[in-house]
């Protein structure tokens, strides 16, 4: 019970800290103070508190995009099992209803930016389809190796299975999903080097042009969503790469949290030394990753 | 489950066969009254109440078989050489029997409104075939007699043709029937020595009993691959499928909702039933069928992304779906074949879901682009737009079907998929070589490029503004036209929340074609997360309820303005400058590289002031038929035009080669 309650409370409210860490370790980088670690939280509260501003070409389906999204990211959230604890919501079979849950908020967030009829949100939304539709398979495969490692198809099992003796026993091919499950943190959540959060030219932007056109409380929500999608596959990764357990409920949840902000910060290192990828290279890595996976079953077949 | 067999529990007190005869006989003769009289309005109306009636008739009678009731076999002595007729009804036929009344009973409340007899030409002869063609299939799924099948078959596939030239005056429309005829006969005889084959096996045209059939006889291995060819070319399997897309398109939407949601299962029956008849399969089986399934469903998906066309876009993603039919097929015969029990069951529940599924959600796409037609009259996805505002009940109804066929929660697409996924997965932890999971990943791409191609397809055609006069002006539907929709739509909504409802329907068929026990199926089914689904889902809703009115409520206290959409600095948009359907699939399509190779025309740039007037042009050409069996005809037409030479009018030649061959045959040394 204790555990569930840690859960949902680090799930509903540390997500949008992980921004923060990540702005300021990028502002570490370029020799700035950067921003608060609490300015997203800031940003929040003031995104709730505004109005909003709606193009006259939208109707209900831009309204729904942020809700359903933020919906679907919110069970995801309770199908991962944070820090060595199981999720609350945790039956056979769930890892491909999680999957399938990133498929809906995708399928609502690109026709939120169809419907405001501008061709720069058609062309986000088109890259974000896209890039997605091939980042899908490597998810899968690593999927299918860690289930075939923990001998069970609840993702609860599967996550938490993964110690140093795994490590150990199987070093190459965690390190081969290890690998790939970053690269696939880092394109879902359109991160440097598939996308820049920060630039400023529409016509190069993936995700933050497909929300151009939403403001206040929708744009609240898109921005507390993606945060939640930040901390979910941060999780996985974590479960993952730095499977320390020991035994004792707080220590983990506390270990978890460090690993999480770490993490962050290796996120904003990467996109402080590294440059955007040019479009045309993106799907490349993506399939390069997925073949990475690929090899990390087959490493486990032995 | 439905009660015990043997009618412990019997819903309906008559017999399912009898039952089903007679709908079977109203529906086909639903569309006489309309010739009779002289009021063609009345006739069509009459031929609807029919087949709604019978289609009610006839889902008593499948829930009466479902529900244990056994079903009597009806014996036809008919004056032709192969002996008397059966027609029976089994829990395979059921499957098809479900969807079938359904959709035919909805196609036939649709049809009134959509091609009133008042206002269109062609109304009395639609009618007609409409009837037939649902009634054929109803027999294709009852015949036990060889010859029988084979009369239905084609009294199926050519009704599908005179309702697919129903307006014959275009070319277009000419062009795809004659493809389509042409592939429908192909196949036919494909299917005339695979049942001369089986005489020849089992000695007599009626069918034979499940697995009475040897692996080991001499026409086994031929038989299945005719079966193959002839059954998988009606199911629209990749490289059969070239006829599809072009007689799905020309079709009025009503009978290409009926010809995708449910003829392209009769070729699914025929398969099924064709395995049914042999003992042990052989073990490549299996292994060719997955692989023809992977191949359909990812180049089927890859083909609809690239489309322009509405309904050439639903078409392709029929092919699509079949393939993930077959998918599941294929992983039940490798279970089969390697003794793994939840391949088998997964396999087989993830096809047969999905069997009933897709009957439901394609058909409400089809039923639903008549609409987008009726109201705009093109099928080109970059000439509409901004329909959300002028149709308010189709939109919301077209989008529970874009996410259904999308395979995603909270509908009814996503349970089918998920029998497959849990088969595939659990192949790849207990199987040493676990090729069958690689299942997943395939599944996983062809999802994600299923929403590229709906999310296009709802998106440039409801979201946005009008890209065209005519869309601007278009208009929602009557209530005629969308009261089936709205009843396909609960369908998808209800089997959605409530997978246990699919799996309950499906599990008698899965036992009787499987030959599994129950609570072997019961270990596998209760590792398929059911009712933690419906949980899940009923908490994705409530929470996307609470979430949305939590917006709401904030947005009714803010300030609110209206403006125009943010155009990056620039102040007169036209509507023409939205992204299209076309570039929203660019990205993808120009990816899949070979697979779709769209061939594009570009405006030739040579000088730095262009004089000519420039012209883009995109099509996607359908690379077996276009590529590769059209010049290939035209080719074998010039070789044998050349015979043409033989025949030249004069009748003292042809005496001649009369002559010439009786002493050709006198002569020869029999």
């Amino acid at each position: 019970m204790t555990d569930i309650i840690i859960h949902c409370a680090v799930a509903l409210l540390f997500p949008p800290l992980l921004l923060g860490v990540i702005g300021k370790t990028k502002a570490a980088f370029a020799g700035r103070v950067g921003a608060p670690y609490f300015q997203p939280y800031y940003d929040l509260i003031k995104l709730f508190r505004k109005g909003s501003v709606f193009s006259e070409t939208t109707t209900w389906v831009f309204r729904a995009g942020p809700v359903v999204t933020l919906s679907a990211t919110l069970i995801a959230v309770l199908l991962i099992p944070l820090g060595r604890h199981a999720a609350p919501l945790s039956f056979s079979g769930d890892l491909i209803l999680f999957a399938y849950l990133f498929g809906l908020s995708r399928f609502f967030t690109t026709l939120a930016a169809l419907d405001t009829g501008s061709s720069f949100e058609g062309m986000g939304a088109a890259r974000e389809a896209t890039f997605s539709c091939l980042a899908e398979p490597t998810l899968f495969f690593a999927l299918i190796t860690l289930a075939r490692m923990s001998k069970s198809l609840t993702l609860s099992t599967i996550l938490t299975h993964p110690t140093l003796a795994t490590w150990l026993a199987a070093g190459s091919s965690m390190l081969l999903l290890s690998g790939a499950l970053f690269i696939i943190l880092l394109a879902e959540n359109c991160r440097i080097p598939f996308d820049d959060p920060n630039t400023h030219l529409e016509l190069t932007m993936i995700h933050e042009v497909m929300v151009l056109d939403h403001s206040g409380p929708a744009l609240g929500i898109i921005l507390y969503g993606a945060a939640l999608k930040l901390f979910v596959l941060g999780a996985i990764f974590v479960n993952v790469a730095l499977p320390v357990a020991t035994g004792d409920p707080l220590t983990d949840w506390a270990i978890f949290i460090v690993a999480m902000l770490a993490l962050a910060m290796a996120i904003g290192i990467v996109e402080s030394v590294m440059a955007r990828l040019r479009l045309v290279r993106i799907p490349q890595l993506l399939i390069g990753a997925t073949i990475l996976s690929a090899f990390a079953m087959l490493l486990v077949l032995r | 489950m439905w009660g015990s067999r043997g009618g412990a529990f019997v819903f309906f007190p008559a017999d399912p066969t009898t039952c089903l005869l007679v709908a079977a006989t109203i529906i086909a003769f639903s569309g006489v009254p309309g010739l009779l009289l002289n009021r063609p309005a009345l006739g069509q109306l009459i031929a609807a109440l029919c087949i709604v009636a019978a289609s009610i008739l006839g889902e008593l009678g499948v829930i009466a078989l479902l529900s244990g009731s056994p079903a009597s076999t009806c014996r036809i002595d008919w004056p032709l050489p192969f002996g008397p007729a059966l027609l029976s009804v089994d829990l395979l036929s059921t499957l098809f029997l479900l969807p079938l009344f359904l959709v035919a009973g909805c196609a036939s409340i649709y049809s009134v409104a959509y091609w009133p007899a008042r206002e269109k030409a062609g109304a009395g002869k639609l009618t007609l075939f409409l009837g037939l063609f649902a009634a054929a299939m109803v027999v294709v799924v009852m015949a036990r007699h060889g010859v029988l099948f084979l009369m239905a078959w084609e009294v199926m596939a050519l009704s599908a043709y005179f309702l697919l030239t129903t307006e014959q005056q275009s070319s277009e429309v000419q062009r795809s029937g004659t493809v389509y005829l042409i592939a429908t006969h192909t196949g036919t005889m494909a299917l005339f020595v695979m049942f001369s084959l089986l005489r020849g096996t089992s000695g007599t045209f009626v069918f034979p009993l499940s697995h009475s059939i040897s692996q080991a006889a001499p026409a086994a291995s031929i038989i299945i691959v005719t079966a193959l060819i002839g059954f998988g070319g009606k199911a629209g399997l990749m490289p059969l499928h070239f006829w599809l897309p072009g007689a799905h398109a020309n079709a009025p939407s009503h009978v290409s909702a009926m010809m995708s949601g449910l003829m392209l299962k009769m070729g699914i029956y025929g398969i099924l039933r064709t395995l049914s008849f042999f003992d042990v399969l052989p073990d490549w089986l299996g292994w060719l069928i997955l692989l023809i399934g992977t191949w359909s469903a990812i180049i089927g998906i890859a083909l609809a992304a690239a489309q322009r066309d509405l309904k050439r876009l639903l078409a392709y993603s029929s092919i699509e779906n079949v393939g993930i039919i077959f998918i599941g097929i294929g992983l039940g015969l490798v279970g089969q074949r390697t003794n793994n029990p939840y391949l088998v069951i997964c396999g087989f529940f993830g096809a047969f879901i999905h069997i009933i599924n897709h009957g439901m959600f394609k058909s409400l796409l089809f039923l639903g682009s008549g609409v987008l037609i009726h109201g705009t009259g093109t099928r080109e996805i970059d000439r509409m737009g901004g329909l959300a505002r002028r149709m308010p009940v189709t939109s919301p109804l077209f989008l529970v079907g874009s996410i259904a066929i999308c395979g995603l929660p909270p509908l009814n697409g996503f349970v089918g998929e998920l029998f497959l996924y849990v088969g595939a997965i659990t192949d790849g932890i207990v199987d040493p070589l676990p090729l069958a999971a690689l299942i997943a990943p395939v599944l996983a791409l062809v999802g994600g490029l299923a929403v590229i191609s709906f999310v296009k397809l709802y998106g440039i055609i409801f979201l946005g503004t009008p890209r065209s006069e005519a869309a601007s002006h278009s208009h929602d539907a009557t209530a005629a036209m969308t009261g089936p929709m709205i009843l396909l739509t609960v369908g998808c909504l209800v089997t959605g929340l409530a997978p246990v409802l699919l799996v309950r329907l499906v599990t008698p068929v899965v036992i009787f074609f499987t030959g599994l026990a129950f609570p072997d199926i019961v270990r596998v089914t209760s590792q398929v997360p059911l009712v933690p689904l419906t949980i899940v889902n009923i908490m994705l809703i409530f929470l996307a309820l609470v979430i949305g009115v939590a917006y709401l409520l904030r947005l009714r206290t803010s300030p609110r303005s209206l403006g125009a959409t943010w155009r990056c600095g620039y102040l007169e948009p036209t509507s023409r400058m939205q992204y299209t359907g076309t570039s929203f699939s660019e990205m993808a399509v120009g990816l899949l590289g070979t697979i779709v190779s769209p061939s594009i025309r570009r405006p030739g740039l040579a000088t730095p002031i262009p004089t000519a007037q420039a012209r883009f042009d995109y099509t996607v050409t359908e690379t077996v038929l276009d590529r590769i069996l059209t010049p290939t005809l035209q080719w074998v037409g010039l070789a044998f035009s050349h015979l043409r030479k033989v025949q030249n009018g004069q009748l003292h030649i042809y005496i001649l080669y009369i002559f010439a061959t009786l002493f050709i045959l006198m002569v020869w040394p029999l």
